[in-house]
């Protein structure tokens, strides 16, 4: 399976961040992807809530309107809350965007094929059929790139599916009490 | 319907009680019993209203609403309670603040006997999840126990829930 290297890719999305981006990863490999990338009180790590990441986006893009949100999550956990994309779609949020890594597998269970391996499931024909109007299939450097300009001036939800290779990076791990990933991240936008 | 809806205003008072708290955000899965107050959410420019696909999504809208500064507050039946359960994980594990309103079925009069399983078991479930409850049978106690529930949740970023009894609502008639 061709296809991105996860750690590698979110460094991309993540190059000259700037302090009017909010992070959001998915449990699991995207959040500790996101702790890779280097900590930041404006991430919000989730150890938990599968299912509820692209809607943890929702409402802090909606209360943050001047900011971007970025939602990075895994395939196994965007199907579980595949509900949230009608939600998203519904509301339209100009700030906000999805980003799913699929590499067709539940990585942090043991590799078992997900709903999207050997393209068995769509998410990007998913988001699209919710109304998200701009829909990336990113599958090498230079769809990256181009993903990562967008990001950097959104204007509409914008969901975009990684193709992601299976391997095995090592665990980064961030902080994991909930009220201090909490506290900080407020006080570090200023609520 | 079984009474005139002019004559009741209780959902008004619950209205006005998101107002007086500053409530920007509203998830809801619709349900007979709260259409009078989502109604009025959604005609209000300053809040947005937020229809789910089922009532986790609305814990977790809860939780990115406050990380952005939003209080929001979450409307449904009592059968999204179980919807909600391992959600409700995230507003314990963060201390985030959770404001639910619950209208209750398979508890008085109910016509519907698959409304009873999940209904019977909405306040044990609740308590289990660190919820504060606060239970409304008569119009006129509604606004002072939303007033109560608004401020253990916002006081203190707690979990709270204002159950809003079948026999509050009254029985649901079928036209069918």
């Amino acid at each position: 399976m061709s296809g991105l290297e996860r750690r590698a890719a979110m460094a991309i999305l993540l190059a000259d961040r700037k302090n009017d981006l909010l992070v959001i990863p998915g449990l699991g490999s995207t959040c500790w992807d996101l702790a890779a990338a280097g900590d930041n009180d404006r991430n919000f790590y989730l150890w938990g809530a599968m299912g509820g990441a692209a809607m943890i986006g929702l409402g802090l893009a909606l209360a943050q309107p001047d900011k971007r949100v970025l939602v990075v999550t895994g395939d196994g956990e965007m199907l579980m809350g595949l509900g949230s994309l009608a939600t998203i779609g519904i509301k339209q949020p100009p700030n906000l965007a999805v980003v799913v890594f699929d590499n067709g597998h539940y990585g942090e269970t043991g590799m078992q094929p997900s709903h999207t391996y050997k393209g068995g499931v769509d998410l990007l024909g998913v988001a699209r059929s919710c109304g998200i109007a701009t829909c990336l299939d990113v599958a090498d450097e230079a769809a990256l790139a181009d993903l990562a300009a967008r990001l950097k001036a959104l204007s509409g939800p914008l969901f975009a599916r990684l193709a992601i290779v299976i391997g095995d990076p090592p665990r980064v791990l961030p902080e994991r009490d909930g009220t201090v990933l909490k506290a900080r991240f407020r006080a570090a936008i200023g609520v | 319907m079984n009474a005139p809806t002019a004559t009741i205003d209780w959902p008004e008072k619950l209205y006005g009680t998101l107002k007086r708290a500053g409530i920007r955000q509203v998830g809801y899965v619709p349900d007979a019993g709260h259409a009078r107050l989502i109604d009025r959410c959604r005609a209000d420019p300053d809040i947005h209203d937020v229809v789910l696909t089922t009532e986790e999504e609305g814990v977790a809208l809860a939780a990115g609403a406050w990380l952005g500064g939003n209080r929001a507050v979450l409307l449904m039946q009592s059968s999204g309670v179980g919807n909600c359960i391992n959600m409700l994980s995230l507003a314990r594990s963060c201390r985030f603040p959770l404001l639910m309103m619950i209208t209750m079925r398979g508890e008085w009069e109910e016509f519907n006997p698959w409304q009873q399983p999940m209904g019977s078991i909405v306040d044990p479930v609740l308590r289990l999840s660190e919820a504060e409850i606060y239970r409304a049978t008569r119009p006129d106690e509604v606004e002072g126990l939303a007033e109560r529930a608004v401020q253990h949740v916002f006081g203190d970023e707690r979990i709270a829930a204002l159950l809003l009894s079948q026999q509050l609502i009254g029985k649901k008639v079928w036209t069918k």
